[in-house]
């Protein structure tokens, strides 16, 4: 599937003071691929997604989008952040603006959209996740899975190449993940290029091209969905999933 | 009593001398202040350490020492203005160190996860500080930046010491003309009263309109 690598990581190093927190990582994700990270909490998996658009910086390795390296600072490296959009755990939605100034503004300030065009385009991806009705209003009068996906049609909003889901459904009551999932299942189908870190089994069973299991900031297993849940190589992983299975 | 009647063009000089240093100072606070919280908060490692050394410098110097250093200090290096410019520029300075620390904390209250979101979009240092951080600190600023500036209006009596026409130093004048000490300072005591009770009316509307948590 990797015959034409959208996002690819080469012998990655990350620490945090004395803690090495992402060790030699390697992972190349297709155009058009999904590809679920999970592994036990404090593996690495946030802050493997955040060095793919640099909001965490490496030590040392390779990390190219589209084939470009990554840019160090400044202008470049603005640009291609909004070729890779990010959701997060806690929608980070602007808290001064409304739903659909939220979706717009980035179009206006880094496409340099006009508002008009800017303000369609945002009513036709919040038309899309299932939230016209409620652009006008603010993100704390929304319900966590609303918010969720606002910021998701925010991030769309830039047409970038690829998505990064950093535990999109973790901060959400139960009965909110199905919403937010259908959308992210929705743009898998389309062809969207995502990488998820999730619990999902569910979501990572139908939707997932691979699933990359990490522990200790290594990729210890890097398969198929089925492969992997059926027969895991490791012992880390077959602990990991005997215990995240169990409810 | 009769000291305000019979006094009135001395009190009103004072009173004007008090009102301009304040209005220029609050100005040159408030833009060095929001020049060097920008720095504090940048990317760039050699902007955050001249606005912490700028910060830590006119924080922790004595307002009267930097009276002394600017009236005297700034002459020998060839700088010659009028006394009331260089108070200007000590009580901005040195105002704008406090402005800076409160615009920082109202920017600290701002969730990090929104600057992060908004840099993730493709957004600058600076677009994500105008557009997602300043508009939401502004309103957690309202109240210390109105505090600040009524400090600073009572801090420009230190001025009247280095012959610049403002209000306590009418005092002098007044008490060599042989009025009671009491009511002179009375009325400078209402002069001052008037200038904070004005700043504190305008931060209450400013609170008022933009302050209040959505
Ligand atoms: N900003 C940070 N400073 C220091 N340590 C951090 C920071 N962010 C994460 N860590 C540490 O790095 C490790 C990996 O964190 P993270 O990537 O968030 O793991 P995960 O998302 O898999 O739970 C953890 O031990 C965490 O405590
Ligand atoms: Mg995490």
């Amino acid at each position: 599937m990797a015959v034409d690598p959208l996002i690819e990581l080469r012998d990655v190093n990350k620490y945090f003071g004395t803690l090495h927190v992402l060790q030699d990582i390697n992972l190349t994700v297709g155009r058009g691929e999904v590809v679920v990270v999970i592994g036990p909490s404090g593996s690495g998996k946030s802050t493997l997604c955040r060095t793919i658009n640099r909001l965490e910086t490496i030590e040392s390795g390779y990390i190219a989008i589209d084939g470009k390296p990554l840019p160090e600072e400044g202008k470049g490296l603005a640009e291609l952040r909004a070729e890779v959009g990010m959701v997060f755990q806690s929608f980070n939605l602007f808290a001064h603006k409304t739903v659909l100034a939220n979706v717009s503004l980035a179009q206006l300030k880094v496409r340099r959209r006009k508002k008009d065009e800017a303000d369609q385009r945002s009513r036709e991806l919040l038309e899309r996740v299932g939230l016209a009705s409620q652009a006008d209003k603010f993100p704390a009068q929304l319900s966590g899975g609303q918010q969720q996906r606002v910021a998701i049609a925010r991030a769309l909003a830039m047409d970038p190449k690829a998505l990064l889901f950093d535990e999109p459904t973790s901060a959400l009551d139960p009965e909110m993940i199905n919403e937010v999932l259908e959308v992210m299942q929705q743009l898998a189908r389309e062809g969207m290029t995502m990488v998820v870190v999730t619990h999902e089994m569910g979501f990572a069973r139908s939707a997932a091209n691979r699933v990359v299991f990490m522990s200790d900031g290594r990729v210890i297993e890097d398969r198929t969905p089925e492969d992997f849940f059926t027969h895991p190589e490791s012992d880390r992983a077959k602990d990991f999933l005997s215990k995240i299975l169990k409810h | 009593m009769d000291v305000l009647t019979e006094n009135w063009s001395l009190y009103g000089k004072g009173f004007l001398g008090t009102v301009e240093l304040t209005v220029y100072a609050s100005i040159l606070a408030l833009v060095l202040g929001f020049v060097m919280a920008s720095f504090r908060v940048a990317p760039v490692g050699s902007l955050r350490v001249i606005g912490t050394v700028w910060v830590a410098v006119l924080r922790n110097t004595p307002l009267t020492l930097l009276f002394f250093a600017v009236l005297l200090g700034l002459p020998r290096f060839g700088l010659v203005l009028p006394f009331q410019v260089f108070a200007v520029l000590a009580l901005g300075c040195y105002t704008s160190a406090f402005i800076c620390e409160a615009l920082r904390s109202g920017i600290n209250t701002v969730p990090t996860g929104q600057g992060e979101a908004a840099r993730s979009l493709g957004m600058s240092f600076g677009q994500t500080l105008g557009n997602v951080v300043l508009p939401q600190a502004f309103r957690s600023v309202i109240p210390p930046v109105g505090s600040t500036l009524i400090a600073l209006a009572k801090n420009s009596a230190i001025a009247g010491a280095f012959s610049v026409t403002e209000l306590l130093g009418t005092y002098k004048t007044l008490n060599e003309l042989g009025y009671s000490i009491i009511w002179t300072f009375v009325w400078i005591a209402v002069g001052y009263l008037i200038i904070t009770l004005a700043i504190s009316a305008l931060f209450n509307v400013l609170e008022k309109r933009w302050g209040v948590a959505r």
